[in-house]
């Protein structure tokens, strides 16, 4: 899939794959014209890249091309054992976890799975959890704990499930019990927005010590067009609403909610997933190999500090 | 004397005279005024419980004289420099202060009940829906800190539209930081008791809201994480009349009680004293 501000990409793109089909032996010019096509496109790519609008960056952490959970899974662990089942009422599809190894750590890996074709989307609901996810992932949290595994959280998720069932089984209360037993964890906790940071729907298990971020993901208190919608009375003015939210992985390192930003490749993650992989895996290492040397209580504590520091008010001298 | 002085004066005789009477907002029913307000706002011929504010909510719960409000001065921030299509954030929060005579969705103060000494948080859903923003959720987390410190139960009453859009993320991590706070009267085996009335919703009710030791209602009050409409929209299906009411939720599991405001103080001085255990 082709967004717009990539139409000239897509145009290059298109002529090289042409070229390529043809035999040099009838083309003298072939390697010098694909060669120069492809710093063209390279150097657009650049430019494009380097001048996206916060809405540019919805579309991106969007894609459909975009590395899912389960290319993460795939390409960052030596193996993954799933762990099913909140033990109250069901097996969320859209929120999984289980046990895994990447490089040499042992580690509780939660997160959400959207699914690729239309009938894996709907099998994992766009990955959209239902109370049953939140309440598997603490489950899980809860082990790690107990076997004193450090937890890694992929978040990607376009909000916690807005249905009727949802409500009756107490969605709004599965998200505040994580809020609430995650600031308890005696166990570091890593957290990588991969794609949409849906609001609750993704904080529910986002409460951690190091939260990266991919460049090109988003993370907000609502969707742009939600905002809009309400405050502009138009979901049209969605990119204003992007713009005005502040939901790019650059403002929220300056607001200090994130910690790091890890690079994608030039063109976005859609273009290079397996790169895009690698780089998450080495930052995730490198969070573990940190936060490994932190005792139980010290991380707790820093944890509650680090929160409690976001959005925090000067009282006023009276 | 014609027909028309005639007319007016006999319009006079069965007209209810202004201030005299209140109207039920739901059930239409004229009250009498000093009743109405003496029952802080509770209908007497239906029950509806109508939206208080914070300072009647303390004349209703706390003990005469003994609120001392604190952290009042905090007003709210503007993280984000935030503007729509109606004017700047700034101008939205300096309105909603001078229209309330409030500094922010939350008043934060300790008081007695009873005479046991409490730290108690109360939201007013005047001040913009009673939004959670970054100054709201810091007055939460500092009245949590309090009743830390001070060895003492926290009441929080909400009554919130959700998260404030117009601090952006900041907003959201309000949510986790005041549960945060939460976690920490947990392991410190101090009580906490939430007090849902009416609306509680969003990032209210995905954080403090929902958490109490024992949670509560008031009747009527509607309680939920996403509103209506949005659930409506996606389902595609209409939803039963009394969806995330009060009453629905008990059923549902996720209340204690429901408690009708003519009653709440008692009820809460009962928990406070089986909350409080071998301290009081």
């Amino acid at each position: 899939m082709n967004l717009e501000f990539e139409n000239e990409l897509a145009e290059i793109e298109e002529r090289i794959a042409e070229l390529s089909k043809l035999d040099s032996s009838e083309y003298p010019q072939l390697n010098k014209d694909l060669g120069a096509l492809r710093r063209k496109m390279k150097n657009l790519t650049k430019k494009i890249y380097d001048n996206l609008s916060p809405w540019d960056t919805v579309r991106i952490a969007r894609h459909p091309d975009r590395p899912l959970f389960k290319d993460f899974i795939d390409g960052m662990c030596t193996e993954f054992i799933e762990l099913h089942g909140d033990r109250r009422a069901g097996d969320d599809k859209a929120l999984i976890g289980g046990f895994a190894t990447i490089d040499k750590h042992r580690v509780m890996l939660i997160g959400m799975v959207k699914g690729r074709s239309v009938d894996e989307k709907v099998y994992h609901n766009f990955g959209m959890p239902n109370p049953e996810g939140y309440r598997k992932a603490l489950r899980l949290m809860k082990l790690a704990e107990k076997y004193g595994l450090p937890i890694v959280c992929l978040v990607d998720t376009p909000a916690a499930y807005p249905g009727k069932e949802a409500e009756e089984r107490g969605q709004a209360e599965a998200i505040a019990r994580n809020l609430t037993e995650m600031a308890n964890l005696e166990v570091p906790i890593v957290v990588v927005i991969t794609g949409e940071g849906g609001s609750g729907g993704a904080l529910g298990i986002a409460v951690g010590d190091a939260i990266l971020m991919l460049r090109y993901a988003v993370y907000s208190v609502i969707p742009p067009e939600g905002c809009a919608a309400i405050l502009w009375r138009d979901a049209e003015m969605a990119p204003q609403a992007a713009d005005a939210l502040k939901i790019t992985a650059d403002s929220l390192l300056e607001l200090g909610i994130i910690d790091e930003i890890i690079d994608e490749p030039a063109g976005g993650a859609h273009r290079d997933p397996e790169t895009t992989i690698q780089l998450t895996q080495t930052a995730v290492i490198t969070a573990l190999q940190r936060l490994k040397r932190q005792s139980p209580t010290r991380l707790r504590d820093n944890r509650y500090n680090k929160f409690a520091r976001m959005g925090r008010v000067k009282k006023p001298r009276t | 004397m014609g027909w028309f002085t005639r007319s007016t004066a006999k319009k006079q005789q069965t007209e209810i005279p202004e201030g005299l009477f209140a109207v039920c907002p739901r059930c239409k029913a004229h009250i009498y005024k000093d009743e109405y307000e003496n029952a802080f706002k509770v209908c007497s011929k239906c029950n509806y419980h109508e939206r208080i504010t914070a300072a009647e909510r303390i004349r209703l719960i706390v003990d005469k004289g003994t609120f001392r409000e604190f952290n009042a001065g905090i007003k709210p921030n503007d993280p984000l420099g935030f503007k729509d299509a109606k004017g700047t954030y700034q101008e939205k929060a300096e309105s909603a202060i001078a229209k309330t005579g409030l500094h922010e969705a939350v008043v934060t103060g300790s008081g007695d009940i009873h005479g046991l000494r409490t730290t108690i948080a109360i939201m007013d859903f005047r001040f913009l829906g009673g939004s959670l923003a970054s100054a709201t959720g810091e007055k939460i987390l500092l009245a949590a800190e309090h009743a830390l410190r001070m060895k003492r139960a926290l009441l929080i009453f909400s009554a919130s539209g959700g998260a404030r859009m117009h601090e952006g993320i900041v907003s959201l991590m309000q949510m986790a930081k005041t549960c945060a706070g939460i976690a920490k009267l947990d392991r410190a085996g101090l009580p906490y008791i939430s007090i849902m009335t009416d609306p509680t919703y969003g990032g209210v009710s995905a954080s403090y809201a929902t958490v109490g030791d024992i949670n509560i209602a008031e009747p009527g009050a509607l309680i939920g994480f996403a509103g209506r409409r949005v659930i409506e929209q996606t389902i595609k299906e209409k939803l039963p009349d009394d969806f995330q009411t009060a009453e629905y939720l008990l059923d549902h599991g996720f209340l204690d009680a429901i408690v009708n405001r003519a009653e709440l103080k008692e009820y809460l001085h009962s928990m406070l004293l089986y909350g409080l255990g071998k301290k009081v």
